[in-house]
């Protein structure tokens, strides 16, 4: 699957705007087909689609999930309340929207180490994380998480120890989730800015434990 | 249905191969991002909601739906959707010139430019007012019911016929086996934990568990 996913995005990466001298592909013309089909016959607009890419493209992602955990690193009332009522706390920062309108924040600690998949679709909660990479809609992620997921953290390059437990979170209802991962050593004193910059996007999806302070090339 | 989206447990699908998170775009060619903003505009018109979509989806021929890459699939749903919902006949679709009028009062209801600037919510959507108490608590065991509608269900193959704990209740939800039927109804949901000797043999890994949200529907009291 991983390289049909491979030869699919190759295949219809032609003709994208990067190279205007291969004609498009089968998918590129049916989707321009419908888009104009819709148009003409007034149920899109054009404008509002482009709206939508550029919010989705440049309005949420990952940083805003970093600031709420490099909050929560810094502030004890707020990591408390966030994990007593995710939804509120992380609302309270301005990030509620669609695919984020009830959260719920799993703690990572010494003894539990939370990890995120949909296995039904791809439910990932849009208001902190943005839209999903390609592998958390995979199949290889989707079928493997739930059955092996040290494995499937084995091959993220995560270990994590045999006396901590490992919960995986299917997501199978409008229930988001979203890891806080553990502050990394070495982090005293650390403004919420500089944490934020050690808290990958996969890390609040569970794959992968928060960058240590000495893999983000900035001087403490 | 058992379609090929419900994939919890299966093999064989080999690497995840994830891409470097901080050089992957959101969209990889610019009609994957045309496709995402036409689901989101068409949504706007308020003929479907999000189970319909995923139950579209889901009934493509399992061997499509796992050839199809993802944004393939959601082009899939539209045209399915699109057609089901009598906006656009399967002729406009071959020959994508438009042959009849749309309902009247459409026109408002399109979304704008601003709009779809705005992140959408449908906050109120979710959550229901309880009709009938709960009837389970946290810490009751119940068992994944072994269930195989033929329409759209959220309760995944690989938990059911097994027997799990109640984590959380998250109070009455709409219910995806009937607002994916059109009938907006609402039921008692929980998260559930699994342990992962129950769902996959003595074989699997100690120390770990799956947490599942399911619908009290889907549940039944062990002793």
């Amino acid at each position: 699957m991983a390289d049909q996913h491979e030869n699919h995005r190759h295949e219809h990466s032609h003709g994208h705007d990067d190279d205007f001298t291969a004609p498009p592909t089968v998918i590129e013309l049916r989707v321009k087909a419908l888009e104009s089909l819709l148009v003409e016959k007034g149920l899109v607009n054009r404008d509002a689609i482009d709206a939508v890419i550029d919010t989705y493209e440049t309005k949420v992602g990952p940083r805003n999930g970093a600031a709420v955990v490099a909050r929560a690193w810094t502030d004890p009332a707020f990591r408390v309340w966030l994990l007593e009522d995710s939804t509120a706390a992380i609302a309270s920062m301005g990030y509620i929207s669609a695919q984020g309108e009830q959260m719920r924040v799993l703690e990572n600690t010494d003894a539990t180490h939370n990890l995120v998949v949909c296995t039904l679709c791809s439910c990932y909660p849009w208001p902190v994380l943005g839209l999903p990479p390609v592998w958390y809609k995979s199949a290889p992620y989707r079928s493997r998480a739930v059955a092996d997921p040290r494995g499937v953290l084995h091959e993220f390059g995560t270990g994590v120890p045999e006396t901590t437990e490992v919960r995986v979170w299917d997501s199978t209802s409008e229930m988001r989730y979203l890891v806080l991962p553990q502050r990394p050593e070495g982090t005293e004193g650390w403004s919420g800015e500089q944490l934020e910059e050690l808290v990958s996007r996969n890390s609040m999806i569970g794959v992968e434990v928060a960058r240590k302070p000495d893999l983000t090339g900035k001087a403490r | 249905m058992n379609g090929a989206h419900d994939m919890g447990g299966m093999e064989g699908f080999g690497l995840i191969g994830a891409e470097d998170e901080s050089l992957e775009p959101v969209f990889h060619a610019a009609w994957e991002g045309r496709v995402y903003g036409i689901n989101r505009a068409l949504g706007a018109l308020g003929r479907w909601n999000i189970d319909k979509g995923r139950y579209a989806r889901e009934r493509q021929r399992p061997v499509d739906y796992l050839n199809h890459s993802y944004y393939e699939n959601w082009l899939a749903g539209i045209e399915t959707l699109l057609l089901e919902a009598l906006l656009v006949t399967q002729e406009e679709l071959d020959t994508g010139i438009p042959a009849g009028l749309v309902s009247e009062g459409i026109e408002r209801l399109v979304l704008t430019e601003e709009a779809g600037s705005q992140l959408p919510s449908r906050l109120n959507k979710v959550l229901l007012p309880d009709q009938a108490s709960p009837q389970f608590a946290p810490g009751d065991r119940v068992l994944a019911k072994n269930r195989h509608p033929s329409t759209h269900t959220r309760e995944p193959r690989y938990l059911r016929g097994h027997v799990g704990v109640v984590h959380e209740h998250y109070g009455t939800q709409l219910f995806p086996d009937m607002t994916s039927q059109g009938v907006e109804q609402g039921g008692h949901l929980y998260c559930v934990r699994f342990e992962a000797g129950e769902l996959w043999g003595a074989a699997a890994a100690a120390r770990s568990a799956v947490y599942a949200d399911l619908w009290e529907d889907y549940l039944e009291a062990v002793a």
